[in-house]
């Protein structure tokens, strides 16, 4: 497994990477510069933000929504609000 | 056993791929392709390889399904020439870059435009910095011979590299030469069973090839690119010792062609050696001490060792069948100045762009060359340092 600040020589050639199912290794959440915050008064649990989510960042637990974001992979593109029909979430300066 | 065959280049080299026998060859088919694939699809045709050929729409696509092949874990080849090969411009830089070991012959030729389709190096010279190893040959033979070492020298370990295998457009490409070809069995042996480190069809092990590589670590895998072009040379040179045992044949990282004792000499690639030799024979008749150096192994550029073969001449002209028009000169002259910048070589260094858009380059036409440069070694003057031979004013 790669990590950060590895050297060239400790690490596959050519940009392979050798583990399957990687995606979620790498963290995109440092790409917002907006933060959805759900409001968990509002919503209404229709699931709307978890289905289009294009990231799967808004997480569902037992059928409930109210979970929580993986701001780790959120990368603050907004579709979430935009598809809420209660306006339950508010995209907040970073 | 080898055989004795009289084959033009475009014919020997689609012998030299069914001998190797790749596990794909993607191909684009029409101009400015060669004859080569064609014959090899006849090989294809007739079950005589176990190859799975697929035709294309153009030259990116070659390279773009030549690179998946590879990516997959198969031994890929391709063969283009000219603006087929700008055309794979963009992909070739994903092949060196992935690391994948593609053997591709370039029937060179110039681009346009103006329109033209004959012989010289701007399309290959254009791909220079692209991470490919070239080379270069003086006939049909020596193409023959690199695309079967190529092969062994891009799937080396300590290289992991494509390369490409370059040859004269219509000189040798269509020219009739009395060559020898090896035993099928002999080239079978030789080059062995490909096996990838980690491919995608290995469902046991499974990777992701070509990922995205930002800031954090591309700067890495272009240092082990790098390190892996600095390997070739030695590779080269173990490569062909073993290919001399089963072919006879000797080959280097350069030819020196009566260099040892020569005041003067020209450095050049490509079929216009052979004319270079004539020219270099008739003036060591006439008691000139005439030499050739014959560039085998262009990318990467085994600079030392090329330097360390000039230094003792008075005066060497770089010939170059392209041009930069960087107003710096040709390829191989800012090369080979860069080379010898950090030699203890005190000689004079000139250039000739000759031969653009197949314009023929005529013994009589180096012998000139030679007369320039024993003026040069004379009176230490150089007039003019990049000049243009055989053009009209």
């Amino acid at each position: 497994m790669v990590k950060p600040g590895d050297g060239y020589k400790d690490i596959p050639k050519g940009g392979l990477i050798l583990e399957a199912g990687n995606a979620k290794n790498y963290k995109t959440g440092g790409w917002r510069t907006k933060k959805p915050i759900l409001d968990k008064e509002t919503c209404i649990n229709c699931h709307r933000c978890w289905a289009f989510c294009p990231d799967s960042s808004v997480l569902s637990e037992d059928g409930d929504v109210k979970a929580e974001i993986d701001y780790d992979h959120c990368k603050g593109c907004g579709i979430c609000a935009h598809e809420c029909p209660v306006n339950a979430i508010e995209m907040e300066k970073e | 056993m080898s055989n004795q065959v009289a084959l033009t280049g475009n014919e020997v080299m689609a012998q030299a791929m069914r001998q190797i026998n790749p596990d794909v060859v993607a191909a684009y088919p029409i101009t400015p392709q060669t004859a080569m694939v064609q014959l090899f699809s006849q090989f294809v045709a007739d079950g005589k390889v176990d190859t799975e050929y697929v035709t294309v729409e153009s030259e990116h696509s070659a390279m773009s399904a030549t690179v998946g092949a590879s990516a997959a874990g198969s031994r890929a080849m391709t063969a283009t020439a000219a603006n087929g090969l700008a055309l794979m411009w963009e992909v070739l830089y994903i092949a060196s870059g992935t690391r994948l070991p593609i053997v591709m012959p370039v029937v060179n030729r110039a681009l346009s435009g103006p329109i033209n389709i004959h012989c010289d190096h701007s399309d290959a010279m254009g791909a220079r910095d692209s991470g490919w190893i070239q080379f270069f040959a003086e006939n049909g033979q020596e193409a023959y011979d690199n695309a079967i070492q190529a092969v062994r020298i891009s799937e080396h370990e300590d290289v992991r590299l494509p390369s490409i295998v370059n040859l004269d457009g219509f000189i040798i490409s269509h020219a009739v030469e009395n060559l020898e070809i090896l035993a099928d069995e002999d080239v079978e042996e030789f080059v062995g069973d490909y096996q990838a480190d980690n491919y995608l069809l290995n469902s046991e092990d499974p990777i992701a090839v070509g990922p995205l590589d930002l800031q954090d670590f591309y700067f890495e895998h272009k240092m082990q690119q790098a390190v892996a072009a600095s390997n070739v040379k030695d590779v080269v040179l173990e490569v062909a010792k073993e290919y001399e045992e089963i072919s006879g044949r000797e080959y280097g990282l350069f030819e020196e062609y009566k260099l040892d004792d020569a005041e003067v000499a020209v450095v050049a690639l490509g079929s216009t050696t052979g004319t270079a030799k004539a020219a270099v024979d008739n003036l060591r008749e006439q008691g000139v001490k005439a030499g050739l150096l014959k560039i085998r192994l262009y990318r990467p550029f085994p600079a030392e060792e090329i330097a360390n073969a000039l230094k003792d001449l008075d005066a060497v002209a770089i010939l170059d069948r392209a041009d930069t028009f960087s107003t710096t000169g040709g390829p191989v002259y800012i090369d080979t100045r860069a080379a010898l910048y950090d030699s203890d070589a005190d000689l004079e260094v000139v250039n000739y762009v000759y031969g653009l858009g197949g314009r023929d380059i005529k013994v009589e036409e180096i012998e000139s060359v030679f007369e320039d440069l024993q003026q040069i070694a004379e009176t230490g003057n150089v007039e003019q340092k990049i000049n243009y031979l055989g053009v009209r004013e």
